[in-house]
């Protein structure tokens, strides 16, 4: 097989897509450089899905943690304290474990049949402990933001007459993204690296689709040679690492438009917050 | 330094006289009843004793080590410990790059269990153990395959509903089937699959396998190998 | 552990839970909490070493010394620490034999590498195949250590080099117009005054290095994880104690015992930081100030 028709044949493996059987002899460079790559669109996929979805519910927590209210302040302080405080790795298992306890053939609340056979599968039930994970650790770092916004700021505003939901839209929430948006980067980088751990921990690959983690172990395991699959990995992932950094680079570039150029925040790659 | 060194190898030396060779056998210890960490935190199980008479019947003292079944391979090569003894099928994948013994448990069925008589073996999900021969054939059937990284999590997701049966060796399954209340039970065919299980060893390690090849072929002439498969496997085993 | 417990299939309910819960399995399980510990106890200097030579490479005035530190503290933001523990250990166990095989045996003839096997000389061997099976384990276990210190090392140079950057230029030039050499300087003013900088970015790595810890079973080495996993899964006749699939309750047991572990570690780095910030012209320490007025 060439090169080339290896790729056709296996750069979408990872969805279902191409040849159903993944190679079992003679191995080349071409093949691992494919499927692992065919594999890194799950790692993109559970890591766009955590980080649009986590966006929102990080910038509520934040919020609530921030609230005078104690019946906010305190669920949000647990969330994040349960979810920052503990390995995602065992995050996971016990995502999985409970997952499967729902019963089979659905729920019946209130007469709406719920369906819960595919919550158990990776893409549902790993995206939605990522997303859980990354809303914790992004709600710590807009909190600290929240706390940092000049009080000048503040006063200007209540000098206005803005109050309420047009003073946070308007004022609180773009200083809040602006102050935030180095850490966050780190973050999302962060939570980049640890799409790996879904299918190394509980939930199962479904007909042989992975992410990139998978297919290296599956070509390590069957060529008997760390040596080359787990580097591809590796390099896959530094020029993922690149383009979330160019990308992020150019909200931070737009978030920081208004300020002279001697007092933006350059996302600086040395965090007080990394995961 | 060089005196040192040379004090080191010497201690290797003698020591390697006084103590007879150590091996040290791998395992996974996840695998009942071929091998399993019992209650007290040892190695227990059919691969035990047989591999405690072999190493006595070889004149070795042997070691235990456990580890996982994804690096059993690569740790048995780069000499982690000197041989494999963990169920392992004899297979050419396999054999290419390590070499086997002569298989001390007959060429046995894999098996599928189901939690249903109708369960779909050949186009439903099925569970199996990744990088086991039983998982490349359930990816060859047409079935949907389900991986996971130890073999008790295969009969789980039958359990859990997450597959509608698991494949795996029969010797393996026939507890775990035994002992569901009829919550589980073996469908379809049982498929040969192998060419037994034997130790493994690194390719250049001629001589240790010949010692073993020799012990396990004593075990087999004197005939106390076959009650020792029935004892763990159950009378109706396979046996030579 | 108990006389009554010789027979546990005849038990039932409370005594057998007892019998259950101080098997060896689970005396095993409880030592590995120690096993962990000890491993972040190791680990956290080494890697802060490690860090501190790295942050002081990248300050380097020497080009190649400097491209190596910011190699290695840019090495982790770009790769999954998990795959690095996949490949790394592997390698370093087979760098550690070959420099101890050109020492030892220098005039082995066979190739060390055959195909895919790695063989070097049974004296090489490290430990020594004939040593008993501690020293495999503790050598595994350093292993671990030493790979974990390298990516929390790179994370841990991340922090030191923000920190020795943001100590306030004028505190230098104080001490050099008092007339300090460089390494003066280095060791008098900017060593102890980064401390305080430092210490938010190194308390989020502490938290990050016991967050990591359940990686350590990927290494081969038996930590909570391996053992919670392997008493949680049903187990048969074949066992003393059968039982059906208790993962899920040793796993919960885990979540408890890290969110216990990271909330005193957080307690303790909040009174430690008040500790440093005092008298420190810097925010925090203003704060401090102010209230003690």
């Amino acid at each position: 097989m060439t090169c080339w028709e290896t790729v056709q044949a296996y750069a979408f493996r990872s969805l279902g897509y191409g040849e159903k059987m993944l190679p079992r002899s003679d191995f080349d460079l071409c093949q691992q450089f494919t499927l692992i790559g065919s594999g890194l669109i799950w790692n993109v996929y559970f890591g766009v899905i955590a980080l649009a979805f986590g966006f929102f519910l990080a910038t509520a927590l934040a919020l609530a943690k921030a609230s005078h209210s104690r019946w906010l302040r305190k669920p949000a302080e647990w969330f994040i304290f349960v979810f920052r405080g503990s390995p995602l790795f065992i995050q996971f298992f016990i995502a999985y474990s409970a997952l499967v306890m729902l019963p089979r053939g659905g729920i019946d609340i209130l007469g709406i049949h719920l369906n819960t056979s595919w919550m158990t599968s990776a893409w549902a039930g790993a995206a939605f402990v990522l997303f859980l994970n990354t809303s914790a650790y992004a709600a710590e770092i807009f909190y600290g933001a929240l706390m940092s916004v000049p009080k000048g700021d503040l006063e200007a505003a209540d000098a206005y007459g803005l109050s309420g939901w047009s003073r946070f839209r308007r004022i609180q929430w773009p200083t809040m993204l602006r102050l935030a948006w180095p850490a966050y980067t780190n973050e999302a980088i962060f939570l980049f690296h640890a799409t790996t751990l879904v299918f190394f921990s509980g939930f199962p690959a479904f007909q042989q689709r992975g992410d990139a983690l998978y297919y290296a172990n599956y070509f390590a395991d069957k060529t008997f040679n760390p040596f080359v699959p787990y580097p591809i990995v590796a390099f896959y992932f530094i020029l993922l690492t690149f383009a979330l950094i160019g990308l992020f680079g150019l909200v931070n570039k737009r978030l920081n438009r208004h300020l002279p150029s001697n007092t933006r925040s350059r996302i600086r790659l040395r965090p007080q917050l990394i995961r | 330094m060089k005196k040192l060194l040379l004090a080191t190898a010497l201690l290797a030396l003698t020591g390697g006289v006084a103590a007879a060779q150590t091996v040290r056998l791998g395992t996974e210890g996840a695998y009942p009843p071929f091998n399993f960490i019992d209650d007290s935190g040892n190695v227990a199980g059919f691969e035990r004793e047989l591999g405690d008479e072999l190493c006595k019947r070889a004149g070795l003292t042997c070691e235990w080590v456990t580890t996982d079944w994804d690096s059993i391979i690569p740790n048995l090569q780069s000499g982690n410990y000197d041989v494999i003894i963990a169920g392992m099928s004899i297979t050419d994948e396999r054999a290419q790059v390590v070499d086997f013994s002569m298989n001390y448990v007959p060429p046995a069925a894999s098996a599928y269990a189901a939690g249903s008589a109708d369960a779909d073996i050949t186009g439903g999900v099925v569970s199996a153990q990744v990088g086991t021969i039983q998982a490349a054939h359930v990816a060859e059937s047409g079935a949907t395959l389900l991986e996971f990284p130890t073999p008790d999590e295969t009969v789980a997701a039958v359990r859990n509903g997450e597959a509608v049966a698991v494949f795996a060796d029969k010797d393996y399954l026939v507890p775990y089937v035994n002992e569901s209340n009829g919550a589980l039970m073996f469908v379809g065919e049982d498929v040969p699959l192998g060419g037994g299980v034997g130790m493994a060893f690194r390719q250049s390690d001629d001589e240790l396998r010949g010692k073993f090849d020799a012990a396990i072929q004593s075990m087999k002439d004197d005939g106390t190998l076959n009650p020792l498969i029935k004892k763990h496997f159950g009378p109706d085993a396979k046996v030579f | 552990m108990f006389s009554s417990c010789a027979d546990p299939k005849s038990l039932e309910g409370f005594s057998w839970l007892i019998c259950y819960l101080t098997s060896g399995k689970h005396i095993d399980f409880y030592w590995s909490f120690l096993t962990v510990l000890i491993l972040l106890v190791v680990t956290a200097p080494t890697a802060l070493a490690f860090g501190f030579g790295g942050a002081v490479a990248a300050r380097s005035h020497f080009l190649p010394l400097r491209w190596f530190g910011k190699i290695y503290t840019a090495m982790v933001r770009g790769v999954p620490d998990i795959v690095f523990f996949l490949f790394f250990v592997i390698a370093l166990d087979q760098g550690i034999e070959w420099m101890k095989h050109q020492i030892v045996c220098p005039d082995w003839t066979e190739p060390v590498r055959q195909g895919l096997e790695f063989r070097v000389c049974p004296q090489a061997k490290v430990p020594l195949g004939t040593s008993p099976q501690i020293w495999h384990q503790l050598y595994g276990f350093a292993l671990a250590v030493f790979t974990f210190a390298i990516v929390f090392g790179a994370f841990a140079a991340n922090v030191l080099y923000g920190a020795m950057n943001a100590v306030p230029r004028a505190q230098l030039e104080t001490a050099e117009s008092y007339g300090m050499s460089h390494g003066q300087v280095f060791r008098r003013i900017l060593v102890p005054q980064m401390w305080t900088y430092a210490l938010p970015g190194l308390s989020n790595l502490w938290m990050i290095l016991i967050k990591a810890t359940p990686l350590l079973f990927l290494l081969g080495v038996k930590d909570i994880v391996y053992w919670a996993r392997e008493l949680g899964s049903a187990k048969t006749q074949a066992y003393a104690y059968p039982h059906p699939d208790w993962r899920l309750w040793y796993f919960l047991f885990l979540l408890v015992a890290y969110l216990c572990m990271t909330r005193v570690s957080e307690i303790v780095l909040k009174k430690l930081a008040a500790r440093l910030n005092h008298g420190q012209a810097t925010a925090a320490g203003e704060a401090m100030r102010r209230a003690a007025q």
